[in-house]
């Protein structure tokens, strides 16, 4: 009976393929909004996870500045040699501290030019990082103190400069003095926002200081707090120890930043969460849509249909047996509709993934769910018109014309 | 005598109310037996149809009593006259009312889809119907392929299909030719006099009331002559 019942819908369905297509439009855009929506927002989400989890989430970042409401952040005092010192004394429960300056330059080895960032670190910025030498070696103390002319590259000058010559111990050009290659860096790939963590030269803090940049200040602390637990203690007892060493008065606002990962996560992840959020609203609208499409064709349809209706009361089907056939209809209908919806959802997002760059996530949930969404609007909307054909007279409805 | 199996006691059927009131059927007492050939007769609006559909259990009297083989059918609910309805009527109607896009072997066969038969057995019982009113090499055409005669034809196997005590045709010729016609009543005659189907028709022609053994003539909703004289049909 069922069996039959679905039959019967399909063919119905099929005979007015065109109707029955425009009609589900509705309910193909929305869930294929829902689909892609969700699709990405799981990519971006994992992608993110994924970049917390490669940046450590007991991160750090301090600043000697603070963010204005608008404009550029107001640069105050600078940090200088001491205050890493005075936090890697008198701060407990850090993994490292890695001070870091960094300037855009261009590096020349060959006829090869590259145009890359270089950063000054000391061998804190390793394991602060996570970011382990893949060939090579760390700086020694004396590089570090002397601030002498050696690098560590990174993946990206390192296949543009080198290729697949053997750069350890080559002489690469950087600014106006030659350097030479001492490591070469992990490969990292690309961070949430598409850029190319692997595109630096990394070279000791006093090098950079004094041949590129020409201070001693230290724009950037990266700071690794041993664990996620202790990360808002540390927090408490940098900012202390900064105020008191800047001789910030009480009452007074910190003229310095410090950021932690864990929070900047959260920031994006809600920023993704309300995005979502709204575009489901978006195709929440448009499944409404669809659903009152399909109120609307199984309307029509139970008119034009009126004499079968007649004729199936007639011959002795009960009210259910008539409610049954037209919700399960509108249910194929609409399911066709989620069907498709999904379809091109997937691809639609698969596409997209890949000018975005984040990791195309199938989650069956998100199929399964927006099938029985489509299947929930179809059975709703389709719910009136199905309860009209069923109190038909079956006196009147043969008469029809 | 065995009691009827169809009756009418002082039933009246009133549309409207107040001035408007119309009444379709004034006090009609009316017995139908098993294995009867009987035709409605009458002019326009004398209540033939209504007397077919409150006898279909389409219907009901506003008052008096309507008993189908001694069961009150006004005390009925809608649903319970639609499952008499699937056991013991069928149904032929003046539009031949076949589903479109719907071969004549399933036509047939939609009684049986309420009645909860299994499809083998739906198809055979189908195929039988079809056979006995001539189209069984045409099962596989939709309505639209079949003429008028034929879909009539059609319509007649899908009333027989589910053995009903009774069959109801309200005017089962109005959209046939004359020899279409004849050939429908003959058909009709041959289930009476061989099957026992108690057959109840309405038509306006005299040739047509011919064929059955009883003609109920009604007038302003009511009963005018009710004659039992064939000219043709059985004996
Ligand atoms: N649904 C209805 N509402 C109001 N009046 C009706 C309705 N059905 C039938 N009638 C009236 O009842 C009378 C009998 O109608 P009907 O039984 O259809 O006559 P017949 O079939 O003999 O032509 C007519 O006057 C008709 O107008
Ligand atoms: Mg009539």
């Amino acid at each position: 009976m069922l069996l039959t019942t679905l039959h019967l819908a399909w063919r119905e369905l099929r005979a007015n393929l065109m109707r029955s297509i425009l009609t589900t439009l509705g309910i193909i855009v929305g869930v294929a909004a829902v689909v892609m929506v969700v699709t990405l927002g799981q990519g971006v989400t994992q992608q993110i996870t994924s970049d917390i989890a490669s940046l450590g989430r007991n991160i750090l970042f301090v600043f000697p500045a603070v963010q204005q409401r608008s404009g550029p952040p107001v640069q105050v005092q600078p940090f200088r040699a001491a205050d890493v010192r005075a936090i890697e004394r008198q701060i407990s429960g850090l993994n490292g501290v890695s001070p870091e300056a960094s300037r855009a330059n261009t590096a020349l080895y060959g006829n090869k030019k590259w145009d890359t960032q270089v950063s000054g670190a000391t061998n804190s910025f390793f394991p602060v990082r996570e970011w382990p030498i893949a060939q090579g070696r760390q700086f020694t103390a004396g590089e570090i103190s002397g601030g002498r002319a050696v690098c560590i590259l990174g993946r990206t000058p390192l296949r543009e400069l080198f290729g697949r010559q053997r750069a350890l111990g080559a002489e690469i050009r950087v600014a106006n003095f030659s350097c030479t290659v001492i490591g070469v860096l992990s490969a990292k790939g690309q961070s949430t926002f598409g850029q190319d963590q692997d595109d630096l030269i990394l070279m000791p803090l006093e090098t950079v200081q004094r041949r590129i940049i020409g201070n001693i200040n230290i724009p950037n602390i990266v700071i690794s707090v041993r664990t996620a637990e202790l990360v808002p203690k540390a927090q408490k007892d940098i900012t202390k120890l900064l105020r008191e060493r800047r001789n910030i008065r009480e009452g007074e606002n910190d003229n310095f930043t410090i950021r932690d990962v864990a929070s900047i996560a959260s920031l994006v992840a809600s920023t993704t969460a309300i995005l979502t959020a709204g575009l489901s609203g978006v195709a929440a609208i448009s499944l409404l849509v669809g659903g009152i499409g399909i109120m609307n064709i199984m309307l029509v349809s139970v008119t034009e249909r009126t004499r079968e209706i007649g004729i199936r009361l007639a011959i002795g089907a009960l009210e259910r047996d008539v409610l049954w056939q037209f919700l399960i209809e509108a249910v194929l209908l609409s399911c066709l509709g989620g069907v498709i919806g999904a379809v091109l959802g997937l691809v639609g997002s698969w596409l997209l993934t890949i000018p975005l760059g984040v990791p195309f996530v199938l989650s069956p949930w998100v199929v399964v769910v927006s099938f029985g969404f489509s299947a929930a609007i179809g059975i709703i909307f389709g719910f009136f018109p199905a309860r009209r054909a069923a109190r038909l007279d079956p006196i009147e409805a043969l008469r029809y014309e | 005598m065995t009691s009827p199996l169809l009756e009418f006691r002082k039933v009246s059927k009133i549309y409207g109310k107040g001035e408007a009131e119309v009444r379709a059927l004034d006090n009609v007492d009316l017995q139908i037996r098993q294995g009867e050939f009987v035709a409605v007769m009458g002019p326009s609006g004398s209540g033939k149809s209504t007397t077919m559909n409150i006898l279909g259990c389409l219907d009901t009297p506003t008052k008096g009593k309507y008993l189908f083989s001694g069961l009150d059918v006004s005390d009925l609910t809608r649903n319970q006259r639609a499952l008499l309805r699937r056991h013991y009527i069928g149904f032929v109607f003046q539009g031949f009312n076949l589903l479109k896009r719907t071969t004549a072997l399933e036509n047939t066969a939609l009684p049986l889809v309420y009645r909860g038969t299994p499809s083998a057995e739906r198809r055979e019982r189908a195929m039988q119907a079809l056979t006995l009113v001539g189209l069984a090499d045409r099962w596989d055409h939709t309505s639209s392929e079949l003429s008028g005669g034929q879909q009539q034809r059609v319509a007649i196997a899908r009333a027989l299909v589910s053995d009903p005590a009774v069959v109801f045709a309200d005017e089962p010729t109005g959209n046939l030719d004359t020899s279409r016609s004849h050939e429908i009543m003959t058909l009709l005659t041959k289930l009476n006099a061989d099957r026992g189907i108690t057959i109840c028709l309405v038509t306006h022609e005299e040739e047509i009331a011919a064929y059955a053994k009883r003609q109920v003539r009604f007038r302003d909703g009511r009963i005018a002559s009710d004659t039992n004289g064939t000219s043709r049909g059985g004996k």
